[in-house]
Parts: structure tokens; C-alpha cells; sequence
């Protein structure tokens, strides 16, 4: 069974306010910043390839870079996000640089978590980022405490806390919808939808797989589902369900159509094998954000395929600039591996010097 | 004898007693149409198809309760977790339910599960990938907990443990899947839960190791009698609870200095239990303090440059090994 055709909205969203105040430099922005996840993703993915410096898994965005673009062009100072493993696009949409990233992926001491996290675990607390989380559906319950947080203290803020299809049926996530609804939570749940719980079709591993969003409904929590190929759209629906986070600090549960290209993660060798290569291209040719975004702004007279271009090229530089970092950056040492454990052993505290914390020789 | 690689023996293993007993069945995520995210399950859809092998969505926590509901029917379930770093998610099944059906109803009930998957570091996935959690499992009565080091130890105790009444989890090396060595062929080949195996005779010391270290302790055997010229036993547990103290303890009887090498944690790690024992029934005997050789007591790091130092490794296992000697 493939992937559900895409609903098109036949509504013109472009008028709306939270739209016709984009000036053209920060529409291009957005081209920018996808054209600068989908290139630094080809980069590391050729990095990878050669088998020496990334390590363990590495789950591309390629496709589903309207998300997190989108997403960050809409967060204020107060507002949050955390995700699932296929992290890279979040990262670099709220403003973490390729360097720190691909560093990273080396494994290497100038990567943003010192090479300790990996692919999977990028986090930048300064810009309201908080990982990068491996385990399916184990973030669903931090996007809860981290707009609880939010609440909390009195902030006008949310939480985007993002999930794939596949994490819709994880415990942990229910028992967070139950009580973002009962405790009023600014919280935005955010399904990245892309049809395939790594192997296995929505239709198989969902039950009512129509739309998985709609499952709200047994939470009394308001949805909403979108087509992540359409930014002006995305912008708005999003947008909407922030605010009613904002200013009525109740959750949403807000579902977006989208695909991957690659598989679930590079090592997913068989991802030709449980969708068929022509529904790849398909989307490639028909439903790419990228392009979709682009024709927008040519048909608006902001861009044009030279400037197009000069952009690609200008991020494909950006990302192999940052491999050349991390080829320079240092490993970590052995010494590292026991450091950034304990807050107190780290800072040398009074505490830190009663007991024992570490039990090798 | 054949050659057949740890994969293939686990799942040769699975096939013969799918076909053995009907109540056998296999379930988890991406075991079926998928072929298993590490190929164990490869071709064992298509043979017995959505019956006695069936895909689940990412639901650990419903699955393997669902595993145990069953088994108190009498099926008997084999569940994979894709890794054993998501026990976290099933735990209180795990735990909770499997372990202590059968104690809370007076014997009435049994649990004749298997939860199997690989529990090893070492493949830079990060600290959530890579937890290693055959001490937490083993610290629970009610459950068993094997490692294989070898083919022959995939099939004999993957066979053993499908026909074992009681919940037995087995713990896997993604690290090990594609080693291949000799197995009995046998149908009827199996390893009885709680007997280890002498891997090399020695005199000079007893190292002590399962799963993947078992691999790093032989080499570094070898080394050590071609460079240094200690002659070293090596002892395999194979199974965790129940273990086989009896070959530990004798082998140190004999050897007199005893070595662990365990990729766990060092903080109530496999071999925290293993020290206990040797110096309760062996105290005598010993030349010297036990040694251990752990992996470094962090989460697992994931730079692929410096995580092999943090695990067990055959230099670092020499070195200790060295230290033993001369103590």
C-alpha cells in the first residue's frame, strides 16, 4: 500500500496577515534555509558514505524541510521546540550553524554536544532548542514539561514539539495528549507525517490511519492537518495553533503531510522495497517544497532560477566549508568521555566531593 | 558442523522451533515484511507467513504485554526489540508483569516469553542506543537472561530459551551478527540455560566474559601467551541467571587470579556479582585481587574516534590482564 494521495488546498493563503507583511528578503530567507538544510543533508550523507568519520545512524530531512523552516520563521522569544532523531533541519532552522553540525556528525570535540550526541542528539538550549531525541516518541513528554515550563513561569510562549507517524502509537505520547488537554498546556504536537513508520506503511501500523491528527478528539484537544508543501498554508495553520497555545494555552494536536526521500535512516537499504520508486520521484517532481517554494517566489517576481542557483550554491560551499571544520576539529579524548556527567563533579562543587561518583579502577 | 554467521543461527534456531511447536510465534517491530532492521528475522514471514510472523507498530510497551498476556494461554511468544536500549519504554511489562506473574499467583501462571534483540555498544549510536542491560534483567528473580557470543551459543540458546517455560531474554551484539563459525546441526542442538563454556584452557589466570567481550577476551588470550607468555583460560557464561558458577569458581581454583571482562557498567554490573561470588566460594585460592575490565562508567559516548576506549577492547583487556599478573 502506498502513501494516501495528498489533499490540495484549493485556498489562496497568501493574503493572510500573518503572510502579506513578508517582505521579499525574508520570503528568499525561507528558500535559503531549505535550500541549506537540503544541502548540508547531500553533504553529510556523502561524508557518510565514505565511511570514516560519521558514525551510527543518520536520518535525513531531505523533503520535509518546509517544517522546521517554517516553524522557526514563526517562534518568538518564548517559544520552544524539540523533536525525534531526524533533527538536522530543526537544528538549522532556529539558527545553529553547519559548523557546530556536521562537527558533530565527525564526532569531534567542536560538534554542539562535543561529540557525544551524534546525528541523533543535536542541542542548542540558547535558541530554544532541546534535541535531538533518540527513542520514538520519548521527546513527546519533555514538549509537554517544556511548555508546562513555559506556563509555569508566566511566559506567552509554546512548545513545537515534533513526532513522526510512527511515534503516534508510543504510550508515552497518549499519556502526554491526556494531560496537555486536562492541564491546559501551550504545547503544539507537531506530526511530521511522511507515510512511513520506517518500514511500514501508516496504513499498517495505524489504526483509523485517515488522519492520524484527528485522534485529538478522544482528548478533547483541538487538530488540524496540512499539506507541508504549501508554505503560505503551513504558515498560517501553524501559526493558529501557536497562538491558541499563546494566548489560550491550550494544546493542538497538528498534523503535516510530507514525505522523506531517503530512507528512514541511511541504513534503511530496503527503503525501495516497501514504496515503489516511481512514488519517490513523484513527490520529487510534483511535491517538492523546495521547488514548490521556489516557482511561488519566481511567479512573485522575488526570485529567479539565476538567484535560485547562486543560492544552492552559496549552500552547498556552507556545508562543505563545515566538513573542512570538522575535518580540523580534534576527537574527543578519552577524558571527555567521563566529563559532562554530573553538573556538580563537573563545576567542582562542595557536593561533588562527598562519595564516590565513578566506580572505574 | 557448519559454518553459518550469528544471524543465521538465530534465526535457523527461530525457524526450527516455529516448526517444532505451533504455538510459537514471532512478533516486534519490522520482524515481518521488512525482514527484521538487522535481517535476524530474514525470510521467516515468507515461510510462515502473518500468523506465526507479524510486524507491530512502535508500541513496546503494548507488544511485549501483549507477549506476556498471551504466554499465560500458552503461546509462546519471541519478541524482538530492534534494540535492547528500548527495554526503558516496555519496562514495567518487562519487569513488573513477567517476572512476577507467576510468584503473585502462587506458581498458577507461567510466562514462557522471549524478548530478544541486540544489547551491545560499540556501533556509535549514542547513549540511548547502546545501554547494555543484562545486569538490570538479571537482577530480577523470575527472570533469565543469556548472551551469546558465538554462532553456536545464537542457535544453541535461542532454542533453548523458546522451549524454557520461564521468561528468558536474550541479549544480542549487533556486533557479532555477521561473525560466522561452527554449528552443530543437529535439530535437536541446544545449550541448557545456566552452563558455561570453557573457550580456552589455561593456567596462569581465568578471564571471564559474555556476549561480544567473550571476543575481545580471546584475542587478547592469544596475545597474551604469544608476547607475554601467560596462559590464560577464558570462560564464556553464556548465560547470566541462571550462571554457572560452579566453572567460574573452579576455573579460578585452579588458575588462582581471575579477570572480568564486561561490557556493562561497573556500578552492580554483571561482574559486581561475579566478584562476589569468587571471593565468597574461591577467597582462598586467589593470588591475587580480582581485576575487572569494564567499560568506562559514562553514558556511551558517540564519537566514533574515541568509543571503542570506552568499551572493553583486546588492548585494553591485555593491559589489565598485564596488571593481574604482576598484582
Amino acid at each position: 500500500m502506498a502513501k494516501p494521495e495528498r489533499k490540495q488546498s484549493k485556498k489562496d493563503f497568501s493574503k493572510d496577515p500573518i503572510n502579506k507583511d513578508l517582505t521579499p528578503d525574508q520570503k528568499i530567507a525561507l528558500f535559503r534555509d531549505m535550500e541549506r538544510i537540503r544541502r548540508f543533508e547531500i553533504v553529510s550523507l556523502a561524508e557518510y558514505q565514505k565511511g570514516v568519520n560519521i558514525g551510527g545512524f543518520l536520518h535525513l530531512y531531505n523533503g520535509q524541510e518546509s517544517i522546521a523552516v517554517v516553524s522557526a520563521s514563526l517562534m518568538g522569544d518564548h517559544d520552544h521546540m524539540i523533536t525525534a532523531y531526524r533533527d538536522h533541519g530543526h537544528a538549522l532552522s532556529v539558527g545553529m550553524n553547519m559548523n557546530e553540525c556536521m562537527a558533530e556528525l565527525f564526532g569531534k570535540i567542536d560538534g554542539c554536544s562535543k561529540g557525544k550526541g551524534g546525528s541523533m542528539h543535536f542541542f542548542a538550549p540558547d535558541k530554544n532548542y532541546w534535541g535531538g531525541h533518540g527513542i520514538v516518541g520519548g521527546q513527546t513528554p519533555l514538549g509537554l514539561g517544556l511548555a508546562f515550563g513555559v506556563k509555569y513561569l508566566e511566559q506567552e510562549g509554546c512548545c513545537l514539539c515534533y513526532l513522526g507517524d510512527g511515534a503516534i502509537n508510543q504510550g508515552a505520547f497518549h499519556e502526554a495528549l491526556n494531560m496537555a488537554s486536562l492541564m491546559d498546556i501551550p504545547v503544539v504536537f507537531v506530526i511530521e507525517n511522511n507515510g512511513y513508520s520506517m518500514g511500514t506503511t501508516q496504513q499498517r501500523s495505524s489504526s483509523a490511519p485517515e488522519i492520524l491528527a484527528q485522534r485529538a478528539e478522544g482528548y478533547n484537544m483541538a487538530w488540524d492537518v496540512v499539506n507541508g508543501e504549501n508554505i503560505y498554508e503551513l504558515r498560517v495553520k501553524l501559526n493558529a495553533a501557536m497562538e491558541r497555545a499563546r494566548k489560550e494555552c491550550k494544546p493542538t494536536l497538528f498534523e503535516i503531510d510530507t514525505y522523506r526521500y531517503y530512507g528512514h535512516s541511511v541504513a534503511d537499504a530496503n527503503h525501495k522495497k516497501y514504496r515503489e520508486a516511481s512514488e519517490i520521484e513523484q513527490y520529487q517532481h510534483e511535491h517538492d517544497p523546495i521547488t514548490t517554494w521556489k516557482n511561488v517566489l519566481i511567479k512573485e517576481g522575488h526570485l529567479n532560477e539565476d538567484l535560485a542557483k547562486q543560492i544552492q550554491k552559496e549552500a552547498t560551499k556552507e556545508a562543505k566549508d563545515a566538513v573542512k571544520f570538522a575535518l580540523a576539529s580534534p576527537a574527543p579524548t578519552v577524558e571527555d568521555i567521563s566529563k559532562d556527567i554530573y553538573w556538580e563533579v563537573d563545576n567542582n562543587t562542595e557536593a561533588s566531593k562527598q562519595g564516590r561518583y565513578f566506580f572505574n579502577d | 558442523m557448519k559454518q553459518m554467521t550469528y544471524r543465521e543461527a538465530l534465526r535457523e534456531g527461530m525457524d526450527e522451533e516455529l516448526a517444532r511447536d505451533e504455538n510459537v510465534v514471532i512478533f516486534g517491530e519490522e520482524v515481518a515484511q521488512y525482514n527484521g532492521a538487522y535481517k535476524v528475522t530474514q525470510g521467516l514471514w515468507e515461510k510462515w507467513g502473518d500468523k506465526r510472523v507479524f510486524d507491530t507498530p512502535i508500541s513496546e510497551a503494548a507488544f511485549i504485554g501483549m507477549g506476556v498476556g498471551a504466554s499465560m494461554l500458552g503461546v509462546r511468544p519471541v519478541m524482538e526489540l530492534m534494540f535492547w536500549s528500548f527495554h526503558s519504554v516496555a519496562f514495567d511489562q518487562l519487569v513488573n508483569n513477567a517476572a512476577n506473574v507467576r510468584y503473585m499467583s502462587g506458581g498458577q501462571i507461567n510466562c514462557p516469553i522471549v524478548v530478544r534483540g541486540p544489547a551491545n555498544g560499540g556501533t556509535n549510536v549514542g547513549a540511548t542506543h547502546s545501554h547494555v542491560p543484562e545486569a538490570i534483567f538479571a537482577s530480577m528473580p523470575g527472570l533469565k537472561v543469556v548472551s551469546p557470543a558465538t554462532p553456536e551459543d545464537a542457535k544453541g540458546l535461542i532454542k533453548s530459551a523458546i522451549r524454557d517455560n520461564d521468561p528468558v531474554y536474550v541479549m544480542e551484539s549487533t556486533v557479532l551478527y555477521g561473525m560466522s563459525g561452527p554449528v552443530p546441526e543437529d535439530e535437536d542442538f541446544t545449550i541448557p540455560l545456566g552452563k558455561a563454556k570453557i573457550e580456552k584452557e589455561g593456567s596462569d589466570m581465568t578471564i571471564i566474559a559474555h556476549g561480544g567481550s567473550v571476543v575481545h577476551a580471546i584475542a587478547a588470550a592469544e596475545e597474551l601467551k604469544e608476547k607475554h607468555n601467560i596462559d590464560a583460560e577464558v570462560v564464556n557464561l553464556r548465560s547470566i541467571r541462571p550462571l554457572d558458577q560452579d566453572t567460574i569458581i573452579e576455573s579460578v581454583k585452579k588458575t588462582n587470579r581471575a579477570l572480568i571482562v564486561d561490557e556493562s557498567k561497573p556500578f552492580c554490573g554483571v561482574s559486581s556479582q561475579l566478584v562476589t561470588l569468587i571471593q565468597e566460594y574461591a577467597f582462598d585460592y586467589l593470588d591475587a585481587p580480582i581485576k575487572r575490565l569494564c567499560t568506562i562508567d559514562a553514558p556511551a559516548i558517540y564519537s566514533k574516534h574515541i568509543e571503542p576506549e570506552q568499551l572493553p577492547n583486546q588492548r585494553r583487556v591485555v593491559e589489565k590482564a598485564l596488571e593481574l599478573a604482576k598484582a
